[in-house]
């Protein structure tokens, strides 16, 4: 049962654990933020608070979680997410540092029924973990917000001449049937490529250069039309470093586009569009998948996106137009067909029952290819 | 050591005082007391825990393998869509409010019983039938849409199944908003004259603000429910893109309670973890102010965040960027609330009984919930994993790191109130070690699969994702197996347990005071507060200890 701890004893306590709860603060502090503090006042505070800042850093830096970046704006949310996970760790590491420390060495000592020393706050400390928390959400909202502008390839708030990207257009006629008009020139005009820099990204806001994909998801495959060259694809070819402007749409029901070496999603919702601008930079080919649960044959919507050095994408451009004047729907039929093939192998199985019952269950009836191709 | 003065202490015998439940039979029927109801809520909903566990682990031995291969892939998205609805609507919610909220609000506030106590027998009576009505959907083909149910798909795919989750979710929001209604008059009317609202338990508190949130939050979804159940049965357009509905306006309203209901699933176990941290670290709750104002600062915010699950649905740019910062603010009083769980055990001493150990586990597998829910908050990085493993992760790690690490905390704490017998400790500790182990083992893995490109909700995936699939799906049977210790148990220590007495923790919350399983009365006088819920250690106290050891 309980007694009263003796006077000598709480002073011992309620010293030693104010002194543990300084290094707490102390550590903290200079850990999340390389604030211009005061040293702190102990050499162990101070050794905790640059090994968790040291091991937070590494991490952030070498944390390897994330797929090849292949879009300029990959790299600036990968660099979020390594700030974001420097900090994460840094508090991460605090937080269970302490809890474990209190684990092993603030154990109820057998046959010790005394309270512990009554803290019941500490105003200073309060407003310490409130205002430093406040301060890392601030800045990384304002940082977010920044990458998002960059990465929305100028078409985020308050910005120019593609102000209205991302919003979604009411389509007052029947989905997918509404695409934007085609650039003039995009897409067929040649690449001068910088010599010496493997890399050199267009700037997105030269719009001549701007290549335009209309994206129609449906129940279970992409198809990727080519206003300028009337070329229609199930895998989207992209030339490398060539400013790409999707106008994202959905015939059926929700899909969503998301390349992960892009680090760009976009849903494509039924009687709406929605664009996505990006930059390739690097050349490949990625899996580009359904990111919206979209029936059962959701997990088998994936395709492929290969970006292509200008010279190959301009060979597959000609390859395909030659093919170009047969009608509308044959090719979507074969399209999606195409497409139903190449996402079984792109999932790595071979064509066996399950994968060719999966084809058939989905062959395109008439009606529908034929309201594909005048949607398209 | 009790918070009350007790006339006679012969009333502490539970031998002499007649309690609660003396009759099994009073459990199937319409009783009207709190502390019968909480049972009944607590027993029912872990049932439907076990059945929404057995539909995880179907997902999971679908997913060892790359193929699709054990369920057909309309069958997977059922069992997936079935799991979620039952883990929020019947386990996690039905639990913390219904049962911890029913059985500790009133003991908590030295109140007789709820303020509508019919009102409190109908709420719980309209879940069992519901949950029944889901499972038989079996029989038709359920729901196959996502516990999200977004239209089209919704309106297209195992229509009568769809017609039986929107009825199932009507009737479970209405439930919930009669508990809410009957626990917010109850805390807000019902306290004894000498708790002022600054002198109450802070589970009170988070149940206040879970309440505020029920009321507030709960019939938007029905009305959702409503124009959906429309659209499927009656061929109205208010979601149809087909007819010129919209789609997205679906999602506005869904998630306009849905966030919401992520803070009804954890806030009530933030507030147990506020009452059983102290209590077995024997020292005051550090910074009770804050905690308790950040759980309304917590329930106030988490109304205005809803659209950030819509940040890849092509909603404005000015929204997305207000959605963001809302969330991210909300990390501000969340992380109050972490950092001052961990300042309340530093330099306690601390009592490792598995309570403990499952409170203080919550605190740690939510911080990891938590930092990864700032890092979803921000637009860019939430493009690349939405509708990802590591949302999946994420959300794990909040509600079961969070919210149901808490259940078994509040479990293990007020088992001996709730039966007056102690649940076992030994089988405590192994059922936490294994729940702790396979739970880590299952959840943590997945925050890669999402960054590297495995979206969720799929049947089949890249065979490069395999191995690790396969020791998430090893991870799910050892969480699956954890359950076995403790509900071996619970069952075990109901009837044959040691007897736990009034108050085995030497807790100071008013539910403590009285004897265990609380008589009908749950009082035999009014109690009258003589210290605060968590003054240990107080100098002012210990001359009441010492007089309680004297008596």
């Amino acid at each position: 049962m309980l007694t009263t701890p003796t006077l000598t004893e709480a002073f011992r306590c309620h010293n030693k654990t104010r002194q543990q709860l300084e290094h707490v603060k102390k550590s903290f502090f200079s850990t999340v933020e390389a604030s211009p503090l005061k040293i702190p006042s102990t050499i162990t505070a101070l050794l905790i608070g640059v090994l968790v800042t040291l091991a937070s850093v590494w991490i952030g830096q070498h944390h390897g979680l994330m797929p090849i970046d292949a879009s300029v704006e990959a790299s600036k949310i990968d660099d979020i997410f390594s700030a974001m996970l420097a900090i994460s760790a840094g508090l991460f590491f605090l937080v269970q540092g302490a809890i474990l420390y209190s684990v092993f060495f603030f154990r109820k000592k057998a046959g010790d029924e005394t309270d512990a020393e009554p803290i019941e706050g500490n105003v200073p400390l309060e407003i310490l973990w409130t205002a430093i928390p406040t301060v890392i959400v601030m800045w990384l909202a304002i940082y977010s917000f920044d990458v998002y502008r960059a990465v929305d390839g100028g078409n985020a708030i308050g910005s120019n001449h593609m102000a209205h990207a991302h919003h979604h257009e009411q389509v007052a006629t029947m989905p997918g049937s509404a695409m934007a008009a085609p650039l003039p020139d995009s897409g067929s005009s040649p690449i001068q490529s910088t010599a010496g820099n493997p890399y050199p990204v267009q700037p997105a806001s030269d719009e001549d250069r701007v290549l335009t994909v209309n994206v129609n998801g449906l129940q279970y495959a992409w198809i990727f039309t080519y206003p300028d060259t009337g070329i229609v694809s199930g895998e989207l070819h992209l030339p490398l470093n060539q400013p790409v402007r999707l106008n994202i749409s959905a015939n059926d029901v929700i899909h969503a586009f998301w390349v992960p070496e892009f680090r760009l999603k976009q849903d494509a919702v039924p009687g709406q569009q929605t664009h996505l601008s990006f930059i390739p930079s690097k050349a490949g080919t990625y899996p580009l998948i359904c990111a919206e649960l979209c029936g059962a044959y959701h997990g088998g919507m994936r395709t492929r996106v290969l970006v292509q050095a200008p010279e190959e994408y301009q060979s597959w451009v000609k390859s395909q137009q030659t093919t170009a004047s047969v009608d509308p729907q044959t090719i979507v039929a074969a399209v999606h067909d195409e497409a139903m093939k190449s996402q079984v192998a792109a999932m790595g199985f071979a064509p066996n029952g399950s994968a060719m019952d999966h084809m058939q269950h989905h062959a395109l009836s008439e009606p529908e290819t034929v309201q594909i191709a005048q949607a398209l | 050591m009790t918070q009350a003065e007790l006339s006679d202490p012969k009333q502490l015998d539970p031998v002499v005082v007649a309690s609660h439940g003396q009759n099994w039979r009073e459990y199937f029927s319409f009783s009207t007391d709190h502390k019968v109801i909480g049972i009944q809520y607590l027993v029912t909903s872990f049932v439907f825990y076990l059945i929404g566990g057995v539909l995880a682990e179907l997902v999971r031995t679908e997913l060892a393998t790359p193929q699709v291969d054990f369920v057909s892939r309309e069958t997977y998205n059922e069992l997936f869509t079935i799991h979620a609805t039952i883990m929020i609507f019947l386990w996690i919610i039905p639990t913390l409010t219904g049962g911890f909220g029913n059985f500790l609000v009133p003991l908590m506030i030295g109140a007789r019983d709820m303020a509508f106590p019919k009102l409190n027998a109908i709420a719980f009576w309209i879940i069992p039938p519901t949950g029944v009505l889901l499972m038989a959907s079996f029989f038709v083909g359920p729901a196959s849409a996502g516990w999200t149910s977004y239209p089209p798909l919704s309106l297209m795919v195992n229509k009568f199944g769809e017609a039986i989750w929107i009825a199932g979710v009507i009737l479970l929001g209405t439930s919930s908003i009669m508990a809410g209604l009957n626990f917010l008059v109850t805390i807000l009317r019902m306290r004894i004259p000498s708790m002022p609202l600054l002198k109450m338990p802070l589970f009170c508190w988070a149940m206040l603000a879970t309440s505020a949130l029920q009321l507030v939050a709960t019939p938007v979804l029905t009305g959702a429910m409503v124009l959906l159940g429309f659209d499927l049965l009656l061929g109205t357009a208010f979601f149809n893109p087909t007819g010129g509905g919209d789609p997205v306006v679906y999602q506005h309203m869904f998630w306009f309670y849905s966030h919401p209901a992520v803070y009804i699933m954890i806030l009530p176990a933030f507030g147990m973890i506020s009452e059983i941290l102290p209590t077995h670290a024997r020292k005051p709750i550090f910074g009770y102010q804050a905690i308790a104002y950040s759980s309304i600062a917590i329930s106030f915010l988490g109304l205005i965040v809803w659209a950030h699950h819509m940040f890849t649905s092509g909603t404005p740019d000015w929204l997305r960027m207000f959605f963001m910062i809302a969330t991210m603010v909300i990390a501000v009083p969340t992380g109050i609330k972490v950092f001052s769980w961990v300042a309340t055990i530093w330099g306690g001493k601390l009592r490792l009984c598995s309570a403990m150990l499952f409170a203080i586990a919550f605190v740690s597998m939510f911080v990891i919930g938590g930092l990864s829910g700032i890092m979803v908050a921000s637009v860019p990085f939430d493009i690349h994993v939405h509708d990802t493993y590591f949302i999946v992760a994420h959300l794990h790690y909040v509600l079961f790191g969070g919210s149901v690490f808490g259940i078994y905390a509040g479990l293990y704490h007020w088992f001996p109130k709730i039966t007056g017998r102690m649940l076992d400790e030994t089988w405590g500790k192994i059922h936490f070690a294994l729940t702790f182990f396979g739970f880590n083992l299952t959840f943590l893995p997945m925050h890669w699969l999402g960054l590297q490109g495995m979206n969720r909700r799929i049947a089949e995936y890249e065979p490069r994702f395999a191995a690790v699939n396969l020791v998430i799906t090893i991870g799910s049977y050892i969480l699956a197996v954890s359950t076995i210790p403790f509900l071996i148990n619970a069952i075990w220590s109901w009837s044959k347990g040691k007897v736990a007495g009034p108050n085995p923790w030497n807790s100071l919350t008013l539910e403590w005071t009285t004897p265990s399983p609380p008589p009908v009365e749950n009082f035999e006088v009014d109690p009258v507060l003589t210290h605060g819920p968590y003054d240990y250690g107080h100098p002012s106290r210990a001359e009441t200890n010492t007089m309680t050891l004297v008596s």
